[in-house]
């Protein structure tokens, strides 16, 4: 496997670290001098230097061969697009990652059609919000481009659900329950399977859809 | 008509106060608020600071109802960035996107946007005047 790694900070120099030792090819590309001549002494001519947004550079770098996977990790959300369109659509590279730094800019990779896109800060939301739950929904899944999501809950005392049937429960249109996991036994839902306080349900849903949801099996 | 401006320049200021003389409606965006200080103090258009990325930024300048977009930051890949989105989310009708780039021009204008390349226009008028003594 032929990887090309562009930015080379904390995270593109850790993963041509851990990619080499794996026994995989890996160039990677830094434009600034100061951190090019540390990560040279490192990876010697595995390093290429220069903004990896520029075509020579990124042909010098071998981005021709094509490169089995090549992964935009500058800490500059609109170089990494521009790498990952690049890299797709003239080189035709069929992988490419690519990291967001500001999650804000989520919004532009997924109309650029770029994917899949790995962010820090959006990681460590998902891991608060599953650990300090919102409203008593965590979000496990975000299926952006299908706009569903998968959510955990777990049936409240009193709710408008409690002791009923899930064909008898009234669901919100454009949602349905996956799995209700009741004393550690796990069973996939269907119209005949009965709901208690206290189960752990699964629920896929249409983004939006959470709050109606949460009327029918959350106490109001 | 209604025009934004994103990256207002040395460029960018020039293009919004012409199309400002022509009677068009402009909104300048630039990071910098001394930016509005190159639009002179009758400046009556609008400006406002911020980055050229930010979507709730580009509705408050009124995308949804230019006519235009004109992208002049000072960095190509914010410019190709906001020109797409500009075009593919915002449907703007007119989209025009200065890069200085000659190779990502390239690329991006065979890819369906507006690209302006002071660059190329510079290589082709230096290698013309130079081989103009070819005939002189």
């Amino acid at each position: 496997m032929y990887v090309l790694i562009a930015g080379g900070g904390k995270v593109g120099a850790n993963l041509t670290r851990s990619l080499t030792r794996a026994g995989t090819e890996v160039t990677l590309i830094e434009q600034k001098a100061y951190r090019f001549d540390k990560l040279e002494a490192e990876f010697e001519h595995q390093v290429v230097r220069g903004d990896a947004t520029e075509l020579f550079v990124l042909e010098r770098a071998g981005i021709k061969r094509p490169p089995d996977l090549v992964v935009a990790a500058t800490g500059d959300d609109e170089d990494n697009i521009v790498i990952c369109q690049l890299a797709r659509e003239k080189y035709g590279v069929d992988k490419v990652i690519a990291r967001i730094n500001d999650p804000r800019n989520q919004t532009y990779f997924d109309l650029l059609g770029i994917s899949p896109t790995v962010s820090a800060t959006g990681s460590i939301m998902a891991l608060i919000e599953h650990e300090v739950p919102e409203h008593g929904l965590i979000h496990l899944l975000e299926l952006r481009k299908e706009n569903l999501e998968i959510v955990e809950l777990t049936i409240d005392k009193g709710s408008a659900c409690e002791g009923k049937r899930v064909s008898n429960v009234r669901l919100p249109e454009g949602a349905r329950l996956i799995s209700v996991v009741r004393a550690g036994k796990a069973e996939i839902a269907d119209g005949e399977t009965q709901l208690e306080a206290g189960d752990q349900v699964l629920a896929i849903l249409e983004s939006g859809k959470e709050d109606e949801l949460r009327k029918i099996l959350l106490k109001p | 008509m209604k025009a934004i401006v994103v990256g207002c320049g040395r460029v960018g200021s020039s293009v919004a106060l012409q199309l400002h003389d022509s009677g068009w409606d402009v909104t300048c965006i630039d990071e910098n608020e001394d930016a509005l200080t190159r639009l002179g103090e009758s400046w009556t258009g609008g400006f406002l600071v911020g980055h050229g990325m930010d979507l709730q930024l580009l509705r408050e300048a009124g995308i949804e109802e230019a006519d235009a977009v004109v992208v002049t930051t000072d960095g190509d890949n914010s410019n190709i960035v906001i020109g797409q989105v500009a075009q593919e989310r915002f449907e703007v009708p007119a989209v025009i996107v200065r890069v200085l780039d000659p190779g990502r021009a390239q690329f991006y204008s065979e890819r369906g946007l507006r690209i302006v390349c002071p660059t190329s226009a510079a290589i082709e008028t230096l290698v013309g005047a130079v081989r103009a003594r070819e005939t002189a």
